[in-house]
Parts: C-alpha cells; sequence; structure tokens
C-alpha cells in the first residue's frame, strides 16, 4: 500500500476535500434533468387553463367542459337553486363550507367533477338534494356542490377561475 | 504528463473520429452548382445566442411569405413569447394566435368546426394535407418548415469536414447558410443551352439546379418596422435565423449549460487529476 | 487473480447479512483490493468509461422512453416533443444520440488498446471474445436505435441493412420478411425495434459483467506485457489507485462529450435524418453512423450480395479468430518493432475503409474500397501469422517492476 506523504497533511485534506465536493455537485447537477424530466411538460402546461364562453348556457343548464384532463360543472343556478343553497344550516353539512365561500356570482357554480370519495364522474340534476348524485357509491351533492349523503368526505373541488368578462371565465 | 507521443495519438483518434463523422450530402450534377458561403451568425461559435431583433423581422418573412405553402406544424404559438427566441409579450402572442383559425370538434352536432387559434395551438398549415399541397404548387410539396435548418446541409470536403468539429471553428450553421444562400440564389434564366420544365426554376444552390419553388421573395415585399433596410439579402439571413430558431429552439440554453459544464468539467478533472498524483506519489509508475 | 474475500464488515448489521449474502466482500475484493499492475496507462481506463457510458446510454434511454411512442405515425413528431416540450428533454436527446457516438468511439480506442498490447492473448482469449459479443451487441443495439426517430435515414439505412438477410440463400426472403412483420419496413418493424433497443443494453450489461469476472480470473494485462509476479512489488490495490485514473480518465471523456453534446450536437448526424421517412423517395446517398462505416464500406466492396454480407461478418470473425491468428509469443507492441509499425498501418486502413464507406461507390472510391478490404483480411490472416515466426522481438523485461523501474514503457500515454 502507497503510504501518504509526510508533507502538510491539511493541504492534502482540502484537495480531497475539494474533489469529493466537486464530484457530488457533479452527481446532484446531473441528476435534476432526469428528475425534472418526468414533470409535466411545456405542452401540458400550455393547457393548464382554459376559457369558456358563459353566455350560451341557459338558466338551469350544466354544462360540462374538460379542464386538465378531468370535468369541470359549469351551473347556470336558478334562483331556487341558489336559496335552497344559501339556506342550507352548516351544522347538516358533513364539510361544512357557506354557499358564499363557493361561488364568486351566485347564478354560477364552477365545480371539478369528480367525487371525492373514490373518483367518479358525478350526474347532474339528480340525488335527493337537486345537485349531483355520484351512481358509484350513492354520494350525494346539494346545489352548491357541497356533500350532503354518503360515503365521499369533502365538497366537490372549487377550482382556480376568475371571470374575464361578464360572459368568459378563465379556469386554471 | 502527458507524452507528445500520446497528445499525438489523442489528437489523430480525435480527428480520427470527426473524419469517420463525415456525413454524405446530395451533390449537385449542375456544372454551375454553387455552394453556399458561410455566413456569420449571432448564434454561431461558443457564446451565440439568437438576436431577438432578428428573429422577430424573420418571424415577419415567414408569416407574410412562407407560411401561405410551407407548413410548421411544430411551431405552437406559444413558442414565440418564450425565452431564447423572437420573445413577443404573452399578450402579442395571444392577439396573433386569436387572427389564425384551426380546425376543432366534432362538437355535439358531429360537425368539425373552426375557432380563432389560442396560444396553446400549433400553426395552422395552409392546406388540408399534402394532396392539397400537391396540387397547389404543380406537383410539387413545400416542405414542412419545423426543422428544416437542420434538414438541410452541404458537404464542405476535406480537411473541413475533420476540422468543422474543432472548437474555434464550430460550424454548425450549415443549414441556415444553405437556405440564406438559396433564396439569393435564384436567376431568371438557366444558362445558355439549359432547358427547364414547366414548373421548373433556375437555382445555383439547389443541388441540380432545379427548383421547383419560384423565386419566393424580393427587395421590398416585406415591411420592417425596425429601420432594417428592406433588401433580399436581409430578407434571406432574417428568416434563415427564424428558421433556425424554429427548427433548434433551445440553442441559448443549450450553448449556456454547455459553457457551464465545460468549465466544470475541466475544474473536476484537473482535481481529480490532482488527486490521483497525490495517491500515487510514493508508487513508482 | 481475485481469491476469497478477506472483508470482514465493522458492524454487526453488515455481519448479519455478509454472511447470508457477501456482496460487500465480493465488491471489496473485485473494485478495492484488487491487485492492478502499476504500470498501466491511460488506455487502460477505457473499461471504466465504456461502464459509465453504458450506464448513461441505459439512464437517458429509459427517461428517452417515458416520451417517445414507436408508432410511424407519431415517432417524429415524438421526438420533436421532447426537443421542444419535455424538460430538459433537448439535452437527454443529444445525450443519447451522441453518447452512442462516444460509446463506439470508446470501444474502438479499448479494442485497440487490446490490439496494440496483446490483451487478446493466452490465457485472454475468452475475455477477448466476450468482448467481440458486447461489440456485436452494441452495433445491433446502436442499428435499431437509429431507426427509432424515423427519418430519412432511419428508414432507408433500416431497408437496406435488413435487405441483406434476404442474400441467404433459401431461407433468406423468409427471415427478411419474418424481421420485417410485413413486405417492408413499416410499423411492425418499427414497434419490435424499439423493444430489442429497450432490452439488448441489459443484455450487454450481463456480457459486461462476464467480461469483468473473466478479467478478474486471469487479471489485466499491462503495458510491458508481462504478467504479475510479486504482488507486493509489481501491482497496487485498485482502490484508490485504479479508482482515481478510472474517474480521471472519466471526466475527461466527459469534456470531449459535453463538447458534442453541447455545441456540436449534430455534427455525427446526417441532416437527412430530420426529414420524415418516406417510403416513396430514397435520398440520394444512403450513408450509415460514422462508427458503421468501415463495415459498409467492406460490404460495398464486395460485387456480390451475398459475399458482401459474408465479408462484413467476416470482418468481426476476424478478430474472435485473433488469439489464434497472432503467432507471436510476445503479448506487447511496445517489444514487437515490426507489429508495432503494422499496427498502425491497420489503423489507417480501418480509417481509410472508413472514409471510403462515407463515400458514393464510384469512380476511384471503389477500387480503394477494395484494396483496403484485402489489406484489412490480409492483416488477420497473413500478415500475423507470418509476423510471430520471422519477427525479432525486443528483450522483453522480467517483471513488471523492472519495467517500471527501466522506464521503457512510458513512451505511451502514461501520466
Amino acid at each position: 500500500m502507497a503510504t501518504t506523504s509526510t508533507a502538510d497533511p491539511t493541504r492534502r485534506d482540502m484537495l480531497y476535500i475539494a474533489t469529493g465536493a466537486a464530484s457530488a455537485v457533479a452527481i446532484g447537477a446531473v441528476a435534476w434533468p432526469f428528475i425534472s424530466q418526468m414533470n409535466p411538460d411545456a405542452s401540458t402546461l400550455a393547457l393548464s387553463s382554459t376559457e369558456l364562453d358563459i353566455s350560451a348556457i341557459p338558466e338551469g343548464q350544466i354544462v360540462t367542459i374538460k379542464w386538465r384532463g378531468k370535468p369541470v360543472f359549469v351551473r347556470h343556478r336558478t334562483k331556487k337553486e341558489i336559496k335552497e343553497a344559501e339556506d342550507v344550516p352548516l351544522a347538516q353539512l358533513p364539510d361544512p363550507q357557506t354557499d358564499q365561500a363557493r361561488v364568486k356570482k351566485p347564478e354560477w357554480l364552477v365545480v371539478v367533477g369528480v367525487c371525492t370519495h373514490l373518483g367518479c364522474i358525478p350526474l347532474g340534476h339528480q340525488g335527493p338534494f337537486d345537485g349531483w348524485f355520484c351512481p358509484c357509491h350513492g354520494s350525494a351533492y346539494d346545489t352548491s356542490g357541497r356533500i350532503r349523503q354518503g360515503p365521499a368526505p369533502r365538497n366537490l373541488e372549487v377550482p382556480d377561475y376568475a371571470f374575464l368578462t361578464d360572459t368568459k371565465i378563465k379556469i386554471g | 504528463m502527458l507524452s507528445k507521443t500520446t497528445l499525438g495519438m489523442i489528437a489523430a483518434g480525435f480527428m480520427g473520429a470527426a473524419l469517420l463523422g463525415a456525413p454524405a450530402f446530395a451533390e449537385g450534377s449542375g456544372h454551375d452548382q454553387m455552394k453556399p458561403t458561410r455566413l456569420s451568425w449571432s448564434f454561431a461559435g461558443f457564446f451565440g445566442h439568437y438576436d431577438q431583433a432578428q428573429l422577430q423581422r424573420g418571424f415577419k418573412v415567414f408569416r407574410e411569405v412562407c407560411a401561405n405553402c410551407h407548413a410548421a406544424e411544430k411551431l405552437a404559438f406559444r413558442n414565440l413569447a418564450e425565452p431564447g427566441g423572437p420573445e413577443f409579450s404573452e399578450a402579442q402572442v395571444k392577439a396573433l394566435a386569436a387572427q389564425y383559425k384551426v380546425k376543432d370538434g366534432p362538437n355535439d352536432a358531429g360537425d368539425m368546426f373552426e375557432r380563432p387559434a389560442r396560444p396553446s395551438d400549433t400553426w395552422p398549415s395552409p392546406f388540408a394535407n399534402d394532396n392539397a399541397a400537391r396540387a397547389a404548387n404543380g406537383g410539387g410539396l413545400p416542405p414542412d418548415m419545423s426543422v428544416l435548418a437542420k434538414a438541410r446541409s452541404y458537404k464542405r470536403g476535406f480537411p473541413w469536414f475533420v476540422l468543422d468539429a474543432l472548437p474555434g471553428i464550430q460550424y454548425q450553421e450549415h443549414g441556415a447558410d444553405y437556405i440564406a444562400a438559396l433564396l439569393q440564389a435564384y436567376k431568371d434564366e438557366p444558362p445558355h443551352g439549359v432547358k427547364l420544365d414547366a414548373g421548373q426554376y433556375w437555382n445555383d444552390i439547389m443541388p441540380g439546379n432545379r427548383i421547383a419553388m419560384p423565386k419566393p421573395i424580393s427587395d421590398g415585399q416585406v415591411d420592417y418596422t425596425d429601420g432594417t433596410p428592406a433588401t433580399l439579402e436581409n430578407y434571406s439571413k432574417d428568416v434563415s435565423a427564424f428558421l433556425m430558431w424554429l427548427a433548434e429552439p433551445k440553442l441559448d440554453q443549450r450553448k449556456k449549460t454547455g459553457f457551464r459544464v465545460l468549465v466544470f468539467m475541466a475544474i473536476l478533472t484537473g482535481l481529480l487529476y490532482a488527486t490521483k498524483k497525490r495517491v500515487w506519489a510514493n508508487t513508482p509508475h | 487473480m481475485s481469491g476469497p474475500s478477506t472483508y470482514v464488515p465493522k458492524s454487526a448489521i453488515g455481519r448479519w447479512f455478509e454472511s447470508r449474502l457477501p456482496v460487500m466482500g465480493l465488491v471489496h475484493s473485485s473494485f478495492v483490493a484488487y491487485p492492478t499492475p502499476k504500470n498501466l496507462n491511460y488506455w487502460w481506463t477505457f473499461g471504466a468509461i465504456l461502464s459509465f457510458m453504458l450506464v448513461a446510454q441505459i439512464v437517458t434511454g429509459v427517461v428517452l422512453a417515458m416520451h417517445y411512442t414507436p408508432h410511424t405515425t407519431m415517432a417524429f413528431n415524438s421526438v420533436e416533443h421532447i426537443m421542444r416540450d419535455v424538460n430538459w428533454g433537448w439535452m437527454l436527446r443529444y445525450l443519447h444520440a451522441n453518447g452512442a457516438s462516444m460509446f463506439f468511439l470508446a470501444v474502438y480506442i479499448h479494442i485497440a488498446r487490446g490490439l496494440y498490447y496483446g490483451s487478446y492473448k493466452a490465457p485472454r482469449e475468452i475475455l477477448w471474445i466476450l468482448g467481440v459479443i458486447i461489440f456485436l451487441l452494441m452495433m445491433a443495439t446502436a442499428f435499431m436505435g437509429y431507426v427509432l426517430p424515423w427519418g430519412q435515414m432511419s428508414f432507408w439505412g433500416a431497408t437496406v441493412i435488413t435487405n441483406l438477410f434476404s442474400a441467404i440463400p433459401l431461407v433468406g426472403d423468409a427471415i427478411t420478411t419474418w424481421l420485417w412483420g410485413g413486405y417492408s419496413v413499416d410499423n411492425p418493424t418499427l414497434n419490435r425495434f424499439f423493444s430489442l433497443h429497450y432490452l439488448l443494453p441489459f443484455m450487454i450489461a450481463a456480457v459486461v459483467g462476464l467480461h469483468v469476472w473473466a478479467l478478474h480470473v486471469v487479471g489485466q494485462n499491462n503495458p510491458a506485457g508481462v504478467d504479475i509476479k510479486d504482488v507486493e512489488k509489481d501491482s497496487v490495490p485498485f482502490t484508490p489507485h485504479a479508482t482515481l485514473k478510472d474517474a480521471t480518465g472519466i471526466a475527461a471523456f466527459v469534456i470531449l462529450y459535453a463538447w458534442f453534446v453541447f455545441f456540436i450536437p449534430n455534427f455525427l448526424g446526417d441532416s437527412d435524418n430530420y426529414i420524415m421517412a418516406n417510403p416513396l423517395q430514397t435520398p440520394p446517398h444512403i450513408v450509415p453512423e460514422w462508427y458503421f462505416l468501415p463495415f459498409y464500406a467492406i460490404l460495398r466492396a464486395i460485387p456480390s450480395k451475398l459475399g458482401g454480407v459474408i465479408f462484413m461478418f467476416g470482418a468481426i470473425v476476424m478478430l474472435v479468430l485473433l488469439p489464434w491468428l497472432d503467432t507471436s509469443k510476445v503479448r506487447s507492441a511496445v517489444y514487437r518493432p515490426v507489429y508495432k509499425i503494422l499496427f498502425w498501418v491497420f489503423i489507417a486502413c480501418v480509417i481509410g475503409l472508413g472514409y471510403l464507406g462515407s463515400q458514393p461507390p464510384e469512380g476511384g472510391a471503389v477500387l480503394a474500397a477494395r484494396i483496403l478490404t484485402a489489406y484489412y483480411f490480409a492483416h488477420f490472416l497473413v500478415i500475423l501469422p507470418l509476423l510471430g515466426l520471422f519477427e525479432t522481438p525486443k528483450p522483453v523485461p522480467a517483471s513488471i517492476a523492472e519495467s517500471v523501474l527501466k522506464g521503457d514503457t512510458t513512451e505511451l500515454g502514461k501520466a
């Protein structure tokens, strides 16, 4: 085994430390692109938001559009549906949330159409609360998309959205 | 230290590798075949990067002239706003996209329909399909321009096809030079005694000299808003630079990253070499 | 050279594991304590460089496969999607494409080292043949990989090479149809090439394992060509001596690799491969990647189709037969003054064949290719067998230690 020189030990150690540190930096720098390439790519990110013209949706109708691969329900609520939603006492809700906290304009409800139980798509205008009913395991949502009965733990998710104009919303 | 012989062999090996890398290109058989000259591009060389103003002018030429016949399927409108390119603003890109119509559908009635393009859409083709393109262009198919600047090249012969790999010379822009030269190499008349078929034009740079594309652009055809002279020479250079970006949009990032990698690796190699010498210091070898 | 391990783990858990699966002992005896000749020069780092390149190609290949689509209508576009949209996709693609070239550059240098220093001679014949098998697997992998982008060269290169199988008498056409999965290179061909291109590198890794095992049984050759006689005087432990030297070699090689990837990424490629495959239009010149050019030249030099195929494969069979064709009792070219020159003549012949492979087969190039092909085979079948009988070698040192003290192998790339 080659004997180490008796020259200044700190210089030798500095060299070994520097080489080891540079190698570690190299490995880390090389690893990052391999991890990053699995993140959503530019073409996926470009589709991360979508715009919808709501002027053609009559009162009472639910429109389903695709956003980030999932359905989104855009519901033009009637006055009756709005009142029903606002009048529900919070104590009756498994996942308490006021209707006002879930909408920007009361006539428009925008929710992600994925049941919070196990991911099926609930059916609109069905169920005991006139909102949505999930046929897979019987979860029932109201006209604010809140869970009322059944195994789903949370209300239908309200995505990030904004009114660009009175007739156009941007989701995502 | 590495001996002279070793250094000589490494150089020979490098040259051997580069020499073996000589690709073959289409060679013109016409005796009037000219070769493109190597132009100086802002994106060439070790520190090369695209010139944003040139790319914007080149895009204007592409849009107003080339896109009438040529598709560019890989160009997404959003690419025009991304760093390292023409870098239009997001608002400009949104407005530009909306001027174009793309096919979408089927709608609920089962019909395909047209709608204004969004930044996430790709450049719509001028023709519905290749056959339609041929029918409209006398049987010739205008090639898609997405990677055209990398799909064209020319042979330089020995020793250039070896030397072009070396730092300093580093010639990678054959495609852009070819396109720029071709656009300026049209002749109104073929040389004496040569007859062209219908739908053929004479071009000094095109391999074989006969080209199905008529001269696409001349002086003054496109307005430049930044004061650059509206000459054929500038159009050719600007659109070639734009096509180079279209083919290689990550060039800026590639060269920047490459610089950092090379500097770092030089340091790391030096450190490893010094460590090796230290470890071997007392072993005769 | 690698006996039973003397490694005893320091921790109790280490000892518990080691008594059940002695991995650490294996690594220790193979890559830490393993006696390595102390006179190895930097040409010996190419084994480690090749291992690094194999890992690099597998890792970049696996992540590229997450984004690539092996269908004729989508392959080309999926590669462009990688280049434009996938995070760092442009770099991964260029790493993989140029990595193949770097892999072959390293393997050719590695083979040349073996040719020069007589590393193929007894008792390393099996080691050498395993290396030829790895080389063949590399060529198959690279050939199939080049088809995947589905450019003009991808398609037409695949057409030309798969058509060669029809030269086989009687069963040639059936084999070719079976390879294609149809009546020409088309989607079934592309799909199966993708599957096999993913598989073969792991077979390469397995044969590399055998290659290193065979190496460790007989021990490294060295520039003097004499065996280790005294472990203390002639050798050093692999770690840290060879480990660090290999790391330095890999780092220097990566500089060259990075130069190609980041500054001239399309230099070694063909611009025609950026044109989507068109079965109805053949490019004016079909050229394989540079690392196949010498073999391509030999293939075209023989006027008959079957003859060309036989000679092309024969060029590699020559490597397999080499340990028995070379009659010299002396291993290393350092002590073989005539062979030393003929080695470089052989290298020049191969480079010349490579150049001719890139040119259209017209005019003087045809005769030149035939002459160089004849010389290639003469080198193995005529020159080497005879040379060993007539050459007067220089005196070979008695031991590695003696050769180091005399400094007579310092001419070739030691540092």
